[in-house]
């Protein structure tokens, strides 16, 4: 079944990142996506994360679809304008893709290429309204195209934003543009997802929420510092810094996903996984959490 | 106002040719308020060519170098010594630098950077900036320029970079789609927030076009010409 299905028949969904190889060998980024596709409904093929460059998100997802797994295009603004980004579309939707996350994407400054132009031409709201155009038969300029796409759009919010509001009335926009489905940035603290849920009225999309395993205390520590968005909370951090060899590591920092896990679900309509390179953490998750 | 900041000494010398004789003309406009031009700029290149073993014939202060009438106004006035001279370092915004190379007809080299415009700016780190996109939102907006407040120039929002008020670029950079939000809160205009905006025509900020040119000062500078 399809992940615009499955959500459409209340299904519980699973979906994680996969990361395109910084490089030419696709070998083990394939790898990681069939060990883990029992478990996992579908793949987010990552579009230059944190703006380091990779291959590109169109180029696995088309290999994942032809793995016979389900791929979502994560699609940014930064890299290309207005043509590019409709070309891109119309040739994954010509590849087999057909679900696209948009994302408005990290800052150039912040990668390995930090002299690149930062394009922006759309923003993720109107990405979202381009693709909606697509669907329809028509491109940005409202030329009649030959065949029209059928893309399953979804966006992104943090629910743990602070001040939580401007990003609140930005999910609202996009949802009136038409959005299938939500999927969040990383939530450590499941209170703080609860009340962001109780805030949304009006916008009823099925949500998957974000979950990143913790390695380390550091790592911990290092994303609250770093990662724009991100709060794990101190008592998080302690539980990871009492855990001293890396299989107990290891298990803590899975008990502690799966407890967000089971406090969310009722909240959402699925789990995102970020993994980070551990992606063989995701089933004991899954299977901790009972789901 | 375009804000202008001298190049590497050993850059400008780098596009030099040796023994080239040289004519330094410095903009008494811009440039001269922001600190890269005028007197000033013209002391420093004279004694930072000169060091460099480049005969300097000649040198001049120009009140606005965007201005090609007055450039060749006063150039006509040492004719002798702009004749003399191989090359033109000019201490400007980049129009000046293109200006001098138009109205002499000779190699120019630019001396200055130019980093960015818009008012004061340049000279009290304010915040008003204009991308002069030529389409412009500020009404939409709470007064604050999305363009330039944000480095990535959203029209909807901020992204997911901004947390606890900051932008994601640098610590203590403040988002500039949160500072939209607050100000149409302060004016209770939060309906604008949630407004689409289509995607901006990006030709408004590339191009000048040609109807726009053709003012009474573009035919006068033709004319001189």
């Amino acid at each position: 079944m399809r992940l615009r299905e499955r959500l459409a028949h209340g299904e519980f969904v699973i979906t994680c990142e996969a990361a395109p190889p910084k490089g030419a060998d696709v070998g083990p980024a394939l790898e990681a996506v069939r060990k883990l596709a029992p478990k996992v409904h579908a793949f987010n093929v990552t579009d230059l994360q944190s703006s380091v460059l990779r291959m590109s998100s169109w180029a696995l997802c088309a290999l994942i679809k032809r793995e016979g797994f389900e791929p979502i295009l994560q699609m940014t603004c930064r890299d290309r304008n207005r043509l590019a980004l409709q070309a891109d579309l119309l040739g994954a939707w010509a590849l087999g893709i057909e679900n696209v996350l948009v994302l408005t994407g990290d800052h150039p400054v912040l990668g390995d290429h930090p002299q690149a132009m930062p394009v922006f031409d759309l923003d993720s709201v109107q990405l979202i309204a381009v693709i909606q155009a697509l669907n329809s038969g028509r491109d940005l300029a409202g030329n009649e195209l030959s065949g029209r796409t059928d893309f399953f759009v979804g966006a992104a919010v943090n629910p743990t934003a602070e001040p939580l509001e401007p990003h609140l009335a930005k999910l609202r926009l996009k949802a009136k543009l038409g959005i299938g489905f939500i999927q969040t940035q990383v939530v450590y603290d499941p209170q703080a997802f609860v009340r962001f849920v109780q805030k949304l009225d009006g916008v009823r999309v099925p949500m998957l929420v974000g979950i990143i395993p913790l390695k380390s205390a550091k790592m911990a520590r290092f994303m609250n510092e770093h990662i724009a968005g991100v709060h794990v909370p101190e008592e998080i951090i302690k539980v990871m810094e009492r855990a001293k060899t890396p299989e107990e590591r290891r298990q803590r920092s899975v008990e502690i996903c799966a407890r967000i896990v089971r406090a969310v679900r009722p909240y959402c309509q699925g789990i995102h996984f970020m993994p980070m390179g551990w992606e063989d953490c995701v089933p004991d998750i899954v299977e901790l959490a009972g789901i | 106002m375009l804000v202008s900041e001298l190049k590497p000494i050993g850059e400008i010398l780098g596009s030099l040719r040796p023994g080239e004789r040289v004519f330094v003309v410095a903009c008494g406009g811009c440039a001269q308020t922001t600190g890269a031009g005028g007197e000033k700029a013209i002391q420093t290149l004279k004694s930072a060519v000169l060091e460099g073993e480049h005969p300097v014939v000649g040198a001049l202060e120009i009140p606005f170098l965007c201005n090609k009438a007055l450039i060749g106004l006063k150039l006509s006035r040492v004719r002798t010594t702009v004749d003399k001279a191989e090359v033109f370092v000019v201490a400007s915004c980049g129009v000046g630098v293109q200006a001098v190379a138009t109205v002499t007809g000779k190699p120019t080299v630019p001396a200055s950077n130019t980093l960015y415009y818009g008012a004061f700016q340049g000279v009290w780190p304010a915040e008003e900036r204009c991308a002069r996109c030529g389409e412009c939102v500020l009404a939409e907006t709470g007064g604050i320029c999305p363009l330039t407040v944000c480095p990535k120039g959203l029209l909807h929002g901020p992204c997911g970079g901004s947390y606890q008020g900051e932008c994601e670029l640098e610590p203590g950079r403040p988002c500039g789609w949160q500072k939209i939000y607050d100000r149409l809160a302060e004016l209770g205009r939060l309906d604008l927030f949630e407004k689409f905006r289509p995607p901006k025509d990006r030709r408004r900020a590339l191009d000048v076009p040609l109807s726009r040119r053709r003012t009474t000062l573009w035919d006068l500078e033709f004319w001189e010409e």
